[in-house]
């Protein structure tokens, strides 16, 4: 169970300018790098040892798929507000405000009525 | 001793400034009407003369995270800078320096762990959205000094709508004995029911109009004993995954006390989310009162409690054709 070091990506992609840009650009590069240089890191000079991803979360950050993140315990906060950053513009001037946010709640549709996987830990 | 001049409740919303900032033909539709209620609201606080704003609301992952998250964390500094490189992106907030009040911080923070009220605090805290929205829409000179309070609303498991109540009571008692001649107000924000990053988010209304008609009504009537034996964190989930930001609401009407009705109570159906704008005079004089009034009649806010069998919540109701 890593979900929290897929929170992590999430969070810490999404704080800073640089990483937003390489993780839109090239997601799977973007993950092998922040693995090793930002994931294993508690501080400057404290590796934690054990936090790696499954091969699933791996492939689900690389490919950009939100849907399986949500599926699987990402935090729903950190999940929306990274890939409004990644999509939110494009999706804006093709098809109007908040298209892009419609379009995840449409394919988040099959979870309508049902009790959401938990964010909790 | 201090005096509590007001107590506002209300729902904080990032797109307010973007929206109400922008060029007109750049401007929603919708932020002519969201502008005029939130300029009145406002004016309600205006009326209270406060000098000190003790502030409550939530960190959304800016500062606060999974490695170390505080289910209570009280600010005490000198100044606070606020607004992070994210919400500059996504929302177009501008940044803020805000004065802190230190004194008092660390008289609350004393009070409140001699209440049983075990919190964190911070000596490095920067100011999320919770907190700037409300300077924003009701102080946005951001010319008073603030006691910041963070709440867990985003952490399971979090601390129960009892234990977020009993902390709104806890402050009012602390803000009450705090030995400044200071006018000092309190300021909360939270949710209505909420979506985010679900299937229900950014829908027509808010995820559960009928929750909100009934949160409302709780809320500007004081009526903490229906809330509690309502509001779970299971039934907050069901009216939207982000709902749970409503206790923070609960905990301002904790401040206000138990029974009290509010003297400014509004609403606005803004597409995906309803925002709400309440406000409690805990010694209403007469400029309050008049403020209140005048407001209203800009807002079209109610000068009391809005019930959850009021009309305007017709349409949500089942075999509603609207």
């Amino acid at each position: 169970m890593s979900i929290y070091f897929v929170n992590k990506f999430l969070y810490t992609i999404d704080r800073s300018p640089e990483w937003v840009a390489a993780y839109k650009n090239d997601p799977r590069g973007s993950v092998d790098r922040w693995e090793e240089e930002v994931g294993q890191w508690l501080q400057p000079a404290e590796r934690t040892t054990w936090l790696s991803f499954t091969p699933d979360e791996r492939e689900a950050l690389a490919t950009h798929d939100y849907v399986w993140l949500f599926e699987h315990g990402a935090h729903f906060f950190l999940n929306l507000t990274l890939f409004i950053a990644l999509y939110d513009e494009e999706y804006a001037e093709r098809s109007g405000p908040l298209s892009f946010q419609r379009e995840m709640a449409d394919k988040l549709s099959p979870w309508l009525g049902q009790e959401y996987p938990s964010v909790g830990l | 001793m201090a005096e509590l001049t007001a107590v506002l409740a209300s729902t904080h919303h990032p797109f307010y400034y973007k929206a109400t900032t922008s060029p007109e033909e750049q401007r929603p539709p919708y932020a002519g009407a969201w502008q005029r209620k939130v300029e009145a609201y406002r004016a309600t606080l205006t009326a209270a003369e406060p000098d000190i704003l003790v502030m409550v609301g939530a960190d959304h992952f800016h500062q606060l995270w999974l490695d170390n998250y505080p289910q209570f964390l009280i600010g005490q500094q000198e100044v606070y800078d606020a607004t992070f490189y994210n919400e500059e992106r996504e929302f177009g907030i501008p940044t803020f320096r805000l004065d802190g009040e230190v004194e008092f911080s660390r008289f609350m923070h004393r009070e409140l762990m001699g209440a049983d009220f075990d919190f964190a605090v911070s000596h490095e805290l920067k100011i999320d959205h919770s907190i700037i929205c409300p300077i924003i829409t009701v102080r946005p000179d951001a010319d008073l000094p603030i006691v910041p309070i963070y709440t867990n609303i985003f952490v399971p498991p979090l601390p129960s709508p009892k234990r977020f109540y009993d902390l709104g009571r806890a402050i009012r008692r602390v803000i009450d004995a705090y030995p400044t001649d200071k006018k000092v107000a309190a300021i909360g924000t939270g949710h209505l029911s909420l979506e985010l990053g679900g299937p229900r988010q950014f829908g027509e209304h808010g995820p559960d109009p009928l929750f909100d008609a009934a949160a409302i009504e709780w809320l500007s009537t004081g009526n903490a004993e229906t809330i509690l034996a309502n509001v779970t964190h299971e039934t907050m989930s069901q009216a939207g995954n982000a709902t749970h930001g409503f206790m923070d609401l609960l905990l301002m009407m904790g401040i206000a006390g138990e029974g009290e009705h509010a003297d400014y109570v509004d609403q606005l159906d803004l597409f995906h989310t309803r925002e709400m704008y309440m406000t409690w005079y805990p010694n209403r004089n007469q400029q309050q009162k008049e403020a209140a009034e005048r407001a209203a009649r800009v807002s079209g806010a109610s000068l009391g409690p809005i019930y959850a069998h009021d009309p305007v919540w017709d349409q949500f109701r089942e075999g509603a054709t609207a």
